[in-house]
């Protein structure tokens, strides 16, 4: 793993969270391609000491916060967020920071943002069937300006690469950054709350355009001055 | 809803092929040359059939996936011979997104269901390749496209869902490789009766038959092979190509290879949208690169 070592506040890799759920080595790449030093781990100490930390996720919500609490990382997470870390869920990541998910049962999550996370469930109108999960492409539309947030610069409608089966509900919407429509569901696909960012969608897997959210996340960190 | 056009990449070792209904495979040239223009043009995933399976090829489709995936930030789907969760892990290691099961999701379909508990099910995509038979139903095949199963297409798909499948990948038989158009009964039949996304592919000739495969057919989304390889292959612009080596007397010759007569990627974009098939417009790309 190639590391840039210099003496700017940013030398330090990113942390990504590996707890075994999620494609998380497309997310190393996508860090990688725009030169952005960051690791895979699982390790409390990396995570306390990464200038910013991305969590990943696919699966269930209730396996994803059994597996971090079971490796000590929901405590750790919860501290070093609190504390201003700079943090960016995604996809289930970014569920994993509401207060509760009634996804197979009732789960208690990291608590991050106030809300919950429910099932996606659109009309089926017998014309177009919208499946479940979505697997498409979506546009996100602005709930409020970008300007200094992690979809700063990125276009009003931009397609991003959707796959999932619920969505969250933040209590304040002065939270959500953005909203899609999947049929007869408009739900939030991403929020800010200060240093702590996420996105229903996959960046990573969604071309060009949403690599952008990694560069900004970057200067979100620079922003911080958080080493 | 938004349609995905997920160009199909057919892999036989080092090269990328194309047949007529999965077989009588022609070598088209490199697959990374192909896999980029089509990121570049907009393709919203990409999927990868190594269409020999034995160990041998599938280290070079490893390292064409380790390749892709440092350059090209779609989902990549891998298929083809995959029979263990071991396979299944070294291509996810590799960079791939979701893995496409058939001959072993038959042989044993509770591999769908272990393979579904240890990824996801979204990471998990069963490949129906069916065979219309004489009494209009529709049979599916193995081992691309040689083994018959004796086993209802639709009832197939059906359980295959049951056991734990994120999407289906189905393939006409008849249909592939011909450009005669998708089979939309085929299509009609399986993704009005699953309620999980089903990818439909075999017979593009022409936008039009997208719009048909969308609107009759009901495909969530179609993977497209000849005319886009084809439209590839006449409309590349020569003067970028000087590093393909072995592709570029093979570009420069212009020569057409099949009766299907290629388009471009973009092209088709335009004229889906022009025909109110919501898909993601290659603008956007475009736009936010600037």
């Amino acid at each position: 793993m190639w590391i840039l070592r210099c003496r700017v506040s940013n030398s330090k890799p990113i942390a990504i969270v590996d707890y075994g759920l999620g494609n998380v080595f497309s997310i190393l790449r996508a860090l990688e391609h725009s030169g952005i030093p960051a690791k895979l781990t699982a390790s409390k100490e990396d995570i306390v000491s990464a200038p910013g930390v991305i969590l990943p996720g696919v699966g269930a919500f209730g396996d994803a916060m059994t597996t971090l609490n079971k490796l000590g990382l929901s405590s750790i997470l919860k501290e070093v967020a609190t504390n201003g870390k700079p943090l960016l869920g995604i996809c289930l990541g970014l569920q994993l920071l509401m207060t509760e998910s009634n996804e197979f049962g009732h789960h208690q999550g990291l608590g991050l943002i106030e809300g919950d996370v429910v099932k996606l469930n659109p009309d089926q109108d017998g014309v177009t069937a919208y499946k479940v999960p979505e697997v498409s492409w979506n546009k996100v539309n602005a709930n409020q300006s970008w300007k200094g947030t992690i979809l700063d610069g990125m276009n009003e409608g931009t397609y991003q690469y959707f796959v999932h089966s619920y969505y969250v509900r933040p209590k304040d919407s002065s939270r959500i950054l953005s909203t899609t429509q999947y049929g007869s569901v408009e739900f939030c696909s991403s929020v800010q709350k200060g240093n702590i960012c996420a996105t229903q969608f996959h960046p990573e897997r969604s071309g060009e355009a949403g690599l952008k959210i990694y560069k900004n996340f970057v200067n979100l960190i620079s922003r911080e001055s958080y080493v | 809803m938004t349609v995905r056009i997920i160009p199909r990449l057919d892999i036989k070792g080092p090269n990328l092929v194309k047949g007529i209904h999965l077989e009588g495979l022609r070598v088209l040239g490199q697959p990374s040359d192909f896999a980029r223009h089509y990121y570049e043009q907009g393709a919203d995933e990409l999927i990868y059939m190594d269409v020999v399976a034995s160990l041998y090829q599938r280290n070079s489709l490893l390292s064409l996936i380790e390749k892709a995936s440092q350059e090209i930030f779609i989902p990549l789907t891998v298929g083809g011979g995959l029979r263990t969760i071991e396979d299944i892990r070294k291509v996810l290691r590799a960079g791939a997104d979701k893995v496409s099961l058939n001959t072993a999701a038959i042989a044993d379909p509770t591999f769908i269901t272990k393979a579904a508990r240890t990824f996801g099910s979204s990471t998990i995509v069963i490949s129906i390749e069916a065979i219309k038979k004489s009494d209009g139903t529709y049979e599916a095949f193995t081992d691309n496209g040689r083994e018959e199963t004796g086993l209802n297409a639709v009832e197939w798909a059906k359980r295959v869902e049951e056991l734990g499948a994120g999407e289906i990948y189905l393939t006409s038989i008849d249909r592939e490789g011909t450009g005669k158009g998708f089979d939309v009964d085929l299509t009609q039949k399986i993704a009005t009766k699953v309620s999980i996304p089903v990818i439909s592919c075999g017979g593009a000739g022409s936008s039009n038959d997208v719009v048909q495969a969308v609107n009759e057919g009901k495909a969530d989304a179609v993977s497209l092979a000849s005319i886009l390889h084809y439209g590839l292959i006449e409309h590349a612009d020569h003067s970028h190509d000087n590093k393909s080596e072995g592709n570029v007397e093979y570009l420069k010759s212009g020569r057409t290879f099949s009766k299907i007569k290629g388009k471009s990627l973009i092209e088709l974009k335009k004229d889906l949208l022009n025909q109110k098939v919501e898909c993601r417009p290659h603008v956007d790309f475009e736009v936010s690169r600037v």
